[in-house]
């Protein structure tokens, strides 16, 4: 006999089973990301889209192209052109260019764009324009003759490039490429600034996360291994610091470190130092590495403890029976089991160290900047393309960091206190 | 900690110069910031202690960098101290007025990063969320991100971000924007930027209180006849309340604390505390710094004590007792 179909399974209001479950999941599947969408729409519409505005400031800049029209054409009709000997063309339309500018008195703006890419150029497009409404042709020799530096090949590369609205100089510029006369080539390794900061930010930044790990190891441990009642009573003191404004302990340190400060004080009542070689501890890379340990301690701290508290203490126990000395014991069971503990730890702090901002502009003086601070002085500087440019860099840095730190740790587990 | 009866007498040693180092480390991490508050009573304009503070003399300690506070700013500080004088204090002086806008943000920033921290927190622990590990990673990530790429995003953004008084929809947010009608040197600017700054916080501590949640009382409750509104008035916001109430302590730190994004969004009129220690360091450094630190000190005392005592109670009702 040949059995029947099996009957679908249904529910009571006769719709099969498996459509029926289908659809409650994705009713309840559309709950919970409506419970969320609000937050969502709130943090694309104040966060996303400004960081996603940042970074088309990096790459957009109109000073040169807005105000050179008659060059930006004779670019797109002469692609080809040679850098190294710009025909009359090319000199005519800059004339041009150049008499408009000043009129319309905006030859800083061209100036100033071609600046960041050419150094000097604000001066050379100043003079450039002042004597443009006058020039005869040919205008190749009148503009040599005003200026040699209008036959730079690098310039040309330059205003070719900043004819266009978009553009990836900025970038060029924050790795500390220059502009040759054959395009952009690697900067020489003396003024190598930027990718310097960079390598200096992620040197202290690693510095600091080993000072705090091995400060927040014993710390923890003690923590994690005495009765609960006394250890919630320490751990006020490493929350405190936590709750504690940055600004009041950014103050404290200054207060401890600065020349006439009190551990100086302290120092010179001891006899350590005279009073005339006080330390300087403060506006330097010293200062910005003491008081961002103190700043960071506690992001060590908490994870390390959260994970020593579980750390059952018979392994211990069995290896020291089993005849492993205290220090075998420590370096072979207790130590790899703390290894989640150090790396979100550490993963943390670095991350949080990379981005400082407050405490090196206050304490770091002019040796203990960071490459937040420099974006900020960018910024101040209204070099805004170049501060988008410096802090997509940084971006990218830390969301590779996050991305690894999600991997290894998981953003689940990131607890506060 | 005890030492095991075995200890050898070189562990013993280690031991105690183990418990050493832990309290010299205690001692870093807590000195500093109580050290800022006898400094705070110094009768001299010096960042340290002077002879006559070190031998306990009265007249070396004195309220006068307190008494700043209330002066700076205010039209005549000599006057004789009536009502009128202290009406003024709250009207002009300028720290009373930072306080002010530090209080009034970050009250508004914490409502918002709360209301909305914790409606997204509900639906990312439901199991069926979907995308739930990048849209956590989206929403944690303000407080990975370095401060200064939102303030240099924000201060792009936000100078941009206007509605045009001519506008239909200028009567209705007009008020809260900038004179230009933009986010940027406004209240709201700074209320939304310091409420993205906070939610991170609220999403890590009510998702935290809710991952030992018992999702059977939501059925449970269901099952007795309460419709979800009653639910989760009755049943789910008491048992998260203390993880919310944390979270938005949280948030509202965070803003009170946060001085970047002030510094490159906000205008002349949204001075906060921080915004005001900051210049003051970096100008002249005054030992009213160290009052208003003092302050802050207490306050955030009082914060960790109400922290704390949310999180026993949060463990008490939840049922895990201290081990």
């Amino acid at each position: 006999m040949i059995p029947a179909t099996p009957e679908l399974l249904k529910t009571a209001d006769g719709r099969p089973l498996r459509e029926a479950l289908v659809a409650a999941q994705a009713r309840s599947k559309r709950k919970a990301f409506l419970l969320v969408l609000p937050l969502l729409v709130f943090v694309l519409l104040t966060f996303l889209i400004p960081i996603g505005y940042m970074l088309k400031r990096s790459v957009e800049h109109d000073g040169f192209s807005k105000s050179s029209p008659t060059l930006t054409a004779w670019f797109h009709a002469n692609p080809e052109f040679d850098h190294m000997n710009p025909p009359e063309g090319a000199f005519a339309a800059l004339v041009t260019d150049l008499a408009q500018m000043q009129a319309d008195k905006n030859t800083g703006m061209a100036g100033t764009r071609i600046n960041y890419t050419v150094p000097g150029s604000i001066s050379l497009f100043k003079k450039g324009a002042r004597e443009a409404g006058d020039m005869q042709p040919p205008f190749k020799e009148a503009m040599l003759k005003l200026d040699p530096a209008w036959g730079d090949p690098a310039l040309w590369y330059g205003m070719e490039s900043a004819a266009s609205k978009w553009t990836t100089d900025f970038y060029q510029v924050a790795a500390d490429r220059k502009l040759t006369a054959t395009g952009w080539e690697r900067g020489d390794d003396k003024q190598r600034i930027y990718l310097y900061l960079f390598f200096k930010t992620f040197l202290v930044s690693g510095i600091i996360t080993l000072i705090c790990m091995v400060l927040a190891f014993p710390v923890a441990h003690l923590l994690a291994v005495l009765p609960m009642s006394k250890s919630s009573l320490l751990m006020i003191l490493v929350l405190l610091p936590f709750w504690t404004s940055l600004l009041v302990r950014t103050t404290a340190w200054i207060a401890l470190l600065q020349e006439q400060g009190i551990v100086n004080d302290a120092l010179v009542a001891l006899g350590v130092v005279s009073n005339e070689n006080r330390l300087s501890m403060m506006y330097n890379m010293t200062g910005t590495i003491v008081a961002m340990t103190h700043v960071l301690l506690p992001f060590m701290i908490l994870p390390l403890y959260s994970v020593m508290r579980v750390i059952p203490p018979s392994y211990a126990r069995a290896a020291r029976s089993l005849g492993a000395t205290s220090w075998t014991t420590f370096r072979r069971i207790y130590l790899p089991q703390t290894l989640p503990g150090i790396a979100a730890g550490s993963l943390l702090v670095f991350i949080l160290a990379v981005g400082y901002y407050i405490t090196p502009a206050l304490v770091g003086g002019a040796e203990g900047q960071l490459i937040s601070n420099l974006i900020s002085f960018h910024m101040n500087k209204s070099n805004w393309s170049l501060a988008a440019a410096l802090a997509a860099m940084l971006l990218a840095a830390i969301l590779l960091l996050y991305w690894i730190y999600d991997r290894l740790v998981g953003i689940d587990r990131l607890k506060l206190g | 900690m005890a030492l095991p009866t075995y200890a050898s007498p070189l562990e013993r040693i280690w031991h105690y110069a183990y418990l050493v180092i832990c309290t010299l480390i205690f001692i870093f991490l807590i000195a500093p910031i109580l050290l800022v508050v006898p400094l705070s009573f110094n009768a001299e304009p010096y960042f340290s202690f002077t002879e006559k503070m070190l031998s306990f003399d009265p007249q070396g300690y004195s309220l006068r960098w307190y008494d700043t506070l209330l002066t700076l700013g205010h039209p005549s500080p000599d006057t004789p101290r009536d009502s009128a004088w202290w009406a003024l204090v709250w009207e002009r002086a300028t720290w009373v007025q930072a306080a002010k806008n530090s209080f009034w943000v970050g009250l508004w920033a914490t409502v918002l990063a709360t209301v909305l921290g914790t409606t997204a927190a509900l639906g990312l622990s439901r199991r069926e969320m979907p995308y739930r590990g990048l849209i956590m990673a989206i929403l944690v990530s303000p407080m990975i991100v370095p401060i200064i790429i939102i303030a240099v995003g924000m201060s792009f953004f936000y100078a941009q971000a206007c509605v045009p008084p001519d506008s239909v929809f200028a009567p209705l947010v007009g008020p809260f924007l900038s004179e230009k009608g933009c986010l940027a040197n406004s209240h709201l600017g700074v209320i939304v930027a310091h409420a993205v700054l906070g939610i991170p916080f609220v999403i890590i501590t009510v998702t935290a209180t809710l991952s030992g949640f018992d999702q059977s009382l939501i059925r449970a409750a269901h099952s007795l006849g309460a419709n979800p509104r009653t639910t989760f008035f009755k049943v789910v916001m008491p048992l998260i309340l203390p993880g919310v109430i944390s979270g938005a302590l949280f948030a509202f730190v965070t803003s009170f604390d946060e001085v970047v994004a002030v510094l490159f969004i906000a205008g002349p009129d949204q001075q906060t505390i921080p915004r005001q220690m900051f210049n003051g360091i970096r100008e002249a450094i005054s030992p009213a710094i160290l009052a208003v630190a003092t302050i802050l000190v207490i306050v955030s005392v009082a914060l960790l004590a109400t922290v704390e005592l949310l999180r026993r109670r949060s463990e008490r009702l939840r049922g895990i007792t201290p081990h």
